[in-house]
């Protein structure tokens, strides 16, 4: 990559043409606009996609998104719902009525300490996030919901996040040698269940382990994990 | 304060049912450490210490002060120790965890005679060497009890303090350009060895911050590379058979040796 632009918090992006044509800018995580300037908020490497803006950094801190998945636990219940720690600096709400098929009369009881698996649907700088643990449009659980079994792990934001987009390469590999359940929240939690203890620890290793692998690298590391 | 975060009943539960079968969640071994790193330098008295993910920088510093009345020809050593939300969310002010650590490296360190503090007397009465050491913990992920110690004893024994030359009633302090800083004399090593345990025979070496969280009990041997016994520390939990104890320190003896010449490395790493 030739042309890689890594900013830093309070850069001003140059936006170059697309901004001057009066063109609808969207800016993705790690950006922000002040009057006519954008600029950076976070540490990283600026990428562009058509009008499509973002910076890619890696962080531990995780700063809640509207509709990014989040891998969450629940801390509390309260009247009106869940109070789930998904990381971030405030803990988020999770209500009692926020998942699939969900009534007054049936709805779901989470134990403190549970692990749920929800999107992101408020998150701004005044109010405390709140997840769902369905699409609310479709009322279909679309694969949200608790996660039961299995192991969850910590890794980076950067992490996650690469493990969430375009096909990772680690779980290719894992994927075409055992079967296996994952969960990724980009808040920098993974959940893993696999056949039996041994294969859980073997694929959250393998996740863990590729976070500074390229392609090849993870499928070596995957076997050499895989042959023991 | 802000209570730290427990771990999710999908975390403990796995953890023990892998235990179970003799697996640890990070893929170690029940007795395997993790990878341990100590880096000394740039400056006199610093080391660092990764232990897995676990983090610990400390750093030595020294100053003249007047010797406390009742000691009068022996310098002094201080500790402290720092443990913010930098290492972990959630932990905010001054935990309990912190104390312990800091009184139990004081502990190893002081009560075990490790450094001669009588070498750090100028003018008995009148002038000694204060000796402070900082322990900033930078990541934790488990056991910062070993961390410390290994950080701890890699910073003193990197220290330089400047030499010093005493004509009858007046102490000269030389600068570090004018003659080579000494280093403190330090009599042994002592390095804490950790275990968790989870009931029953279960017992982990070197517990990670989920072992931890989940572990029954906890239980910290002090050793040192003449294979002498300096300190013991459990505080509460399940109680331990003898059998337990004698084992824990047949492991532990065999780590400290590995750890022992680790930080040899480093301190030769850093003075090449």
């Amino acid at each position: 990559m030739a042309d890689v632009k890594v900013v830093l918090p309070g850069d001003v992006v140059d936006t170059g043409a697309a901004a001057q044509e009066g063109a609808v800018l969207r800016l993705g995580p790690g950006l922000v606009q002040a009057s006519e300037r954008t600029s950076a908020a976070v540490a990283g490497v600026l990428h562009s996609d058509g009008d499509v803006w973002w910076v890619a950094g890696n962080r531990r801190r995780y700063v809640p998104a509207e509709g990014e998945p989040v891998v969450g636990v629940v801390v509390a219940r309260h009247g009106e719902g869940y109070r789930v720690d998904i990381g971030s600096a405030h803990d988020a709400l999770l209500p009692l009525l926020a998942f699939e098929g969900a009534t007054k009369r049936n709805k779901p009881s989470l134990a403190v300490g549970t692990v749920v698996y929800g999107r992101v649907v408020v998150a701004n700088s005044f109010m405390d996030p709140e997840i769902e643990c369905y699409n609310s449009h479709t009322g279909k659980s679309e694969g949200y919901g608790e996660l039961t079994g299995g192991f969850m792990f910590k890794c980076s934001l950067g992490l996650a996040r690469r493990l969430i987009g375009s096909k990772a390469p680690v779980l290719a590999a894992l994927g075409s040698d055992l079967p296996f359940e994952v969960a990724i929240g980009v808040n920098g939690r993974v959940w893993v269940s696999a056949e039996g203890p041994e294969k859980t620890v073997l694929v959250a290793n393998a996740i863990r382990n590729s976070e500074y692998l390229d392609a090849k690298q993870c499928r070596q590391m995957v076997k050499e994990l895989l042959d023991r | 304060m802000v209570a730290e975060i427990e771990p999710s009943n999908v975390e403990s539960a796995f953890l023990l049912q892998a235990l179970g079968k003799g697996i640890r969640v990070d893929g170690r071994g029940i007795h395997d450490y993790r990878r341990l790193r100590i880096s000394c330098g740039p400056a006199a008295g610093m080391a660092e210490v990764h232990l897995g993910q676990t983090r610990v920088l400390a750093r030595v510093s020294c100053e003249v002060t007047r010797p406390f009345p009742d000691r009068a020809t022996e310098g002094i050593v201080q500790f402290s120790a720092e443990l913010s939300s930098l290492a972990a969310p959630g932990l905010e002010g001054k935990t309990a965890q912190e104390v312990a650590i800091a009184r139990m490296v004081e502990r190893v360190i002081r009560q075990s005679r490790a450094v001669d503090t009588e070498a750090l007397c100028i003018l008995a009465g009148e002038k000694v060497w204060l000796v402070r050491l900082d322990l900033h913990f930078l990541d934790h992920d488990g056991n910062l009890m070993d961390a410390a110690s290994i950080a701890a004893i890699a910073a003193l024994k990197h220290f330089r303090r400047p030499d010093v030359t005493v004509d009858g009633e007046n102490a000269i302090i030389h600068s570090v350009r004018e003659r080579n800083p000494v280093p403190l004399s330090i009599h042994h090593t002592p390095i804490c060895v950790s275990f968790g345990f989870f009931g029953g025979d279960l017992v982990v070496l070197d517990p990670s911050l989920l072992e931890e969280q989940t572990q029954q009990s906890s239980f910290t041997v002090t050793l040192n590379a003449h294979r002498e016994i300096c300190a013991l520390n459990k505080a509460g939990g399940a109680p331990l058979s003898p059998k337990q104890i004698q084992r824990c320190i047949q492991i532990a003896l065999v780590k400290v040796d590995e750890v022992n010449e680790k930080i040899q490395d480093a301190l030769k790493a850093s003075t090449a």
